[in-house]
């Protein structure tokens, strides 16, 4: 295992915020702890904090690295695919440089093949996923899994993650979650107290960081700050503002182009069906279980389009359209994605027949190319709301 | 009381006025700079109408260059405008066909030009009026020329999509030898093509309502009622859908 802790060749040659961010993860490093890279919401990060190591996503979101990485990847592939492989590769991302390992899932065909490579790279532990989410077979399948996952952290690591190790993490992220969706649950108020790109900055931003706790209180005071700032002097969102749900592939940076054309068009995205929205957040892991049983549990019901089926996914957007009083739903697939894409057909039929409610579907990419283009589309769909 | 809609397009500047139940239109080339060809649609609009600057109520601007119009009071995107001015135009639309110079779109709309769903072409210019603009210059003509000088019953396939690939394939049947004619009604074939894959995203209705500049071709009308098994209308204001939709948003908006 490659003990790093010294900052790379290239790293002068930063902008301020993302030297910000290898001395953030360096400091992890000088105080002893060990960080782990993950790229998807179905990764056990329990585990990785029971084993006292620290979990940090490295879900790439500009395509500044596109070009490396389609040295070796197609370029018919999911930008995210692409652009997170070009940032391992190329030492631009502090936190998987600063990674001592590396998970991922067999989630996508692009995500799966592209971790072979990644393992080339950095020792990368893959955690095969089943299909299917609600059968007894694939939980146990899973079980056994996250049980192997958890040896390969003991024995990278050299550690013994015993079962309170694992219920105290899971008592954490379980009030971290908790934590989380109060804070976004602020947008159920009429009108809603702040901008949906603001929840999505907040909510994007603490992904980074690392002391749980510490994110813990800090989110608690912002929502509480929002709600009283709110009850004296009202929101700066019209009350007649059309509320978006977005619905699909995970957006933040340079997707973040898309909340900003609702926005500016007079609508507002009061939440998010994705992945740094509400898809980890709203369900919690079953503290009176075992814990390895009750983290398989939680994970494998995540309502994502690589399932088969994932009619969770639509019961989860009925119960989000309520919840958020939604005008109108914004469907983000990135290019080449086949099953956000394929399960668009899905939702737009359950949004339109079973709420009657406008639905819109956008193909996007990481370039800014397609900016004025998307204006337009969103434009005239919040016009017709 | 003249409530004013501007659409700058990415080829023409159309401008319209409603006074009452008179309605005057100018159209001009776009050019390279927006906000003279803004004001200079302005002004002939006046004097067209006989009207000065201070009769003005409001400004609805739309079209992709409805973000550099200084004198606009609201801007609201084409998609909203078109359909609102197809159904005036035509009160039976429910479906509008809209090929510019940049996108085409197809939006369904109600009785009162109300958009109750669209699609809009991807980011490349296939099945858009760029497209009909490079390949009229492969054939060394005017994209009104296509045409007349398309033989319908001749047209070649043209399989690639991508205007680049497009273009060159074209080169290579011109140096085959092949027909101007079958190409040119190929083009046009291309890109009515297009608009029926585009349409089967959204419910199709009757009456269907061409409009956008390309409009006007004869060839490309009767290939889409083939394609789409619908009669296309056709309306001679039909460029002007967008700069009409707008004046009535204008006249509609309540302050
Ligand atoms: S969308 Fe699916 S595959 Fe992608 S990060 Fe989320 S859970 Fe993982
Ligand atoms: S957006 Fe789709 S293709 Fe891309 S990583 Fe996520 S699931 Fe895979």
């Amino acid at each position: 295992m490659s003990e790093r802790n010294t900052l790379p060749e290239i790293f002068e040659s930063f902008a301020d915020a993302r030297k910000q961010g290898f001395l953030a993860a360096k400091a992890v490093k000088d105080a002893g702890k060990n960080l782990v890279g993950y790229y998807c919401t179905f990764t056990p990060v329990e585990v990785i904090m029971a084993a006292g190591a620290v979990p940090v996503g490295l879900c790439a979101t500009s395509d500044e690295t596109i070009p490396e990485s389609e040295k070796v990847l197609p370029r018919n592939l999911c930008p995210l695919v692409k652009s997170s492989y070009g940032f391992a590769v190329t030492d631009k991302c502090p936190y998987f440089y600063f990674s001592d390992l590396i998970v991922g899932e067999t989630t996508c065909d692009g995500k799966k093949k592209m971790y072979e490579l990644l393992d080339e790279v950095k020792p990368t532990h893959i955690l095969q996923l089943p299909n299917e989410g609600k059968s007894q077979r694939s939980l146990d399948y899973f079980r056994e899994e996250v049980q192997s996952f958890k040896e390969r952290l003991e024995k990278e690591f050299n550690v013994t993650i015993t079962n309170e190790d694992l219920k105290k993490a899971i008592q954490l992220k379980n009030r971290q979650r908790e934590t989380l969706k109060e804070f976004y649950n602020l947008m159920s108020l009429t009108p809603p107290p702040v901008s949906g790109l603001d929840i999505h900055k907040a909510l994007y931003g603490s992904e980074f960081k690392f002391d749980k706790e510490a994110q813990i209180v800090e989110m608690q005071a912002l929502t509480k700050q929002i709600y009283e700032t709110y009850k004296v002097e009202g929101s700066k969102i019209s009350e007649n503002a059309p509320r978006i749900l977005i619905t699909g592939c995970t957006i933040a940076g340079a997707t973040e182009k898309i909340i900003t054309a609702i926005e500016e068009n007079g609508g507002v995205v009061v939440t998010y069906e994705n992945c740094f929205g509400t898809k980890a957040v709203e369900e919690m892991i079953d503290e009176t279980l075992e814990p390895i049983d009750g983290i398989a549990r939680k994970y494998l019901n995540t309502p994502c389009s690589v399932m088969s089926n994932n009619q969770d996914r639509l019961d989860k957007l009925s119960e989000l359209i309520t919840r958020f009083k939604v005008d109108g739903v914004v469907d983000v697939v990135l290019q080449a994605c086949h099953t956000y894409n394929i399960e668009g057909f899905s939702v737009k039929r359950h949004v339109k027949e079973k709420h009657n409610l406008p639905y819109i579907a956008l193909e996007t990419d990481y370039a800014s190319s397609d900016t004025g283009q998307l204006k337009t589309r969103l434009g005239a769909f919040i016009e017709m709301l | 009381m003249i409530y004013m809609g501007i659409d700058i397009g990415s080829v023409c500047a159309k401008g319209a006025i409603l006074q009452g139940d008179r309605l005057e239109k100018v159209i001009l080339p776009t050019g390279w700079n927006i906000k003279e060809t803004a004001n200079l649609l302005k002004s002939t609009l006046l004097t067209q109408a006989g009207a000065r600057e201070e009769d003005i109520t409001r400004v609805v601007a739309t079209g992709y260059g409805r973000v550099s119009i200084p004198y606009a009071d609201k801007k609201v995107t084409e998609i909203t405008c078109h359909a609102r001015g197809a159904v005036y135009l035509n009160p039976n639309a429910r479906t509008i066909v809209d090929i510019g110079g940049q996108d085409s779109k197809v939006i369904s709309v109600d009785a009162d030009g109300r958009v109750q769903d669209f699609v809009m072409n991807d980011k490349c210019a296939a099945g858009t009026g760029r497209f009909l603009q490079v390949m009229a210059h492969v054939l060394e003509v005017e994209v009104d020329e296509l045409d007349q000088l398309a033989r319908y019953d001749e047209a070649v396939t043209i399989n690639a999509m991508c205007t680049v690939f497009a273009e060159s394939e074209i080169i290579s049947l011109l140096a085959q030898g092949t027909d101007k004619g079958a190409i040119a009604a190929g083009i046009l074939s291309s890109i009515s093509q297009r608009i029926q894959h585009l349409s089967s995203r959204i419910s199709v209705l009757d009456q269907l309502i061409f409009t956008g500049g390309v409009s006007n071709s004869n060839v490309l009308r009767h290939m889409l009622s083939e394609k789409l098994k619908l009669e296309v209308h056709h309306h001679c204001d039909a460029q002007f859908a967008g700069a009409i939709g707008a004046a009535l948003l204008a006249r509609e908006i309540c302050d």
